[in-house]
């Protein structure tokens, strides 16, 4: 089993404030990786070192060294844009542009270079139907994409995600503002694409990371206290933490 | 219990008390609401009323004879579409990157804090004395003359905060969601700001435009010394001319025409209402329409 990412050593400030210590955590291709933790323990923002969205914040500094398939993405020379293509990212709260339908799913590819129009309905319809929108907006692509439900929208910005192709999918509590059905969709939706791509969700949701992950990371503090299988988590973990968290006794 | 009721008591007269003291409050907005929309239609309709009989097809398209006693304002109202567009084709594309540059790429250095202080200045500044810089600057300095070119830039200058103003607030209604989300995505900043952030703003833009609009059509001061005041029509950016607020001034303070003098005001307050009532539609379907 390939890793996909390598994390050693991840420091991260906020100006003085450390946000994250010490990280070090291995990322396999092809699963699914749950991050969890009580609020504000860090997991959004392990997340956006990733894909060096958390470049974007004024003041974020970061240490140490991440590996993206064997490459250094912290490394001065990286070339954000080709990784940002192949870590795509869905945010807590559904944020389609205030476009329609099919300008929010060719906005990736348009941005890579694709112009031709064949090409672009091609993918509108791919990407819709991978995340099983094509039969409720096939007819409708023209509208806006902010006419539609919560739950449609946040499997749009997924379609809009997997529009450019990407190889890794960060997913920021994803369903978080989201109704139980719309969840459930959300979740069966992930666990058809992790057999295409490698899945990264931070979750608020414990039975969700026991539904959907095949391995979990608990964040506490700033600090990763266990990685293992999502399995042996839920079951035995090896952090009394781990258990009080998990069995609800603080968080 | 005595001292309930008396709680209870006083607690209700206060209460009774407080909605006289409100409907007092509503009376008198109602009044100072009514007094002001009587004043707005007073002046309106008296500068309507004196000068629309005398807006005729004459009027309009012949040019002015004996410094605009007879004759028309053909030639003002090109001076007038010439000065102020050109302020503000070239205050909004220097407004819209300002505002970007300030909102998008500069988070708070010293440098730029120090620069929108002076915009903010920029904005109280009488506009006599932007007429005054406007003479030595351009007209001398650079050797312009009293021309469209030097009027026009004189109230570009007097336009461009309203404008960065005016964007940079709408700028600031766009989520931050739209911006990552782009950039998630592999575009540049550049890329997000062209393609996700200033659409959204297109409708704010405008708004500053019209109101920059609405200020530099009003203007006379700054321009008093800077386009001269010449009566034909303009040839090149090199021309004198007259804008027709300058030419009401001219016409009102040395009394050539009471008939002109209130026939050329109508049309000025006709044009402006048309803008921005025009402006406001526009605006609110840009808007809504996405
Ligand atoms: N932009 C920022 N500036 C300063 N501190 C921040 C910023 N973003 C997050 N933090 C802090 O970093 C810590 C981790 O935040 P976050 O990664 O959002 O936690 P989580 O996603 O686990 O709730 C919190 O204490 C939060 O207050
Ligand atoms: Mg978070």
């Amino acid at each position: 089993m390939e890793n996909k990412f390598t994390v050693r050593g991840l420091n991260l400030y906020y100006g003085d404030f450390q946000a994250l210590k010490n990280i070090n955590i291995d990322i396999p291709e092809h699963k699914v990786t749950a991050l969890i933790g009580p609020s504000g323990c860090g997991k959004s923002t392990f997340l956006r070192t990733l894909d060096r969205m958390q470049d974007t914040v004024e003041g974020a500094r970061v240490e140490g060294q991440i590996l993206f398939d064997g490459e250094d993405i912290y490394r001065r020379d990286c070339d954000v844009i080709k990784l940002r293509k192949k870590v795509g990212m869905v945010f807590q709260s559904p944020n389609p542009f205030p476009k329609s339908i099919y300008e929010n799913i060719v906005y990736g590819p348009r941005v890579h270079g694709i112009t031709e129009k064949k090409k672009l309905d091609e993918i509108v319809e791919r990407t819709l139907k991978e995340v099983a929108l094509w039969d409720e907006t096939k007819d409708r692509l023209n509208d806006s994409a902010l006419g539609m439900s919560g739950g449609q929208q946040q499997r749009l910005c997924i379609a809009r995600c997997l529009a450019v192709e990407p190889e890794v999918i960060l997913m920021d509590e994803p369903t978080s503002a989201l109704d139980p059905v719309a969840t459930a969709k959300i979740e069966g939706l992930m666990h058809e694409l992790s057999k295409k791509y490698t899945i990264v969700i931070v979750t608020h949701n414990m039975q969700q990371a026991g539904r959907i992950s095949d391995q979990t990371a608990f964040f506490l503090l700033g600090e990763l206290l266990e990685v293992n299988p999502t399995d042996k988590i839920f079951s035995d973990p090896d952090n009394i933490k781990t258990e009080e968290y998990i069995s609800g006794r603080f968080g | 219990m005595e001292l309930e009721t008396q709680k209870f008591g006083t607690k209700r007269s206060e209460s009774i008390r407080k909605q006289t003291k409100s409907k007092a409050f509503f009376g008198m907005i109602w009044v100072v609401a009514g007094i002001t929309l009587a004043v707005l239609f007073l002046i309106l309709g008296f500068v309507l009323v004196k000068g629309v009989p005398h807006i005729t097809w004459t009027f309009l398209s012949q040019e002015p004879e004996m410094l605009g006693a007879e004759g028309g304002i053909f030639s003002v109202i090109v001076g007038t579409v010439a000065v102020t567009a050109m302020a503000v084709v070239i205050a909004t594309p220097i407004g819209v990157a300002g505002a970007v540059y300030f909102n998008e790429y500069s988070k708070g250095g010293r440098v730029i804090k120090v620069i929108r202080f002076f915009t903010e200045v920029l904005a109280g500044i009488p506009s006599i004395i932007f007429g005054l810089f406007g003479f030595a600057f351009f007209v001398v300095y650079m050797n312009m003359g009293w021309s469209v070119l030097a009027g026009a830039l004189t109230l570009t200058l007097m336009i461009l905060p309203t404008i960065i103003r005016t964007t940079e607030e709408s700028l600031k209604t766009v989520p931050m969601s739209y911006r990552e989300g782009s950039l998630s995505l592999g575009a540049t900043k550049w890329y997000t700001i062209k393609k996700v952030v200033l659409p959204c703003c297109w409708g704010g833009i405008l708004t500053g435009v019209i109101l920059g609009l609405g200020r530099a059509i009003g203007e006379t001061a700054a321009l008093m010394f800077t386009i001269g005041g010449s009566l034909n029509i303009p040839t090149s950016v090199f021309s004198s001319t007259r804008t027709m607020a300058l030419h009401l001034y001219m016409l009102a303070s040395e009394g050539i025409s009471d008939e002109k003098t209130y026939a050329t005001a109508a049309l000025l307050i006709i044009i402006v209402l048309l803008i921005n009532t025009s402006a406001t539609r526009i605006g609110r379907k840009m808007t809504n329409g996405k």
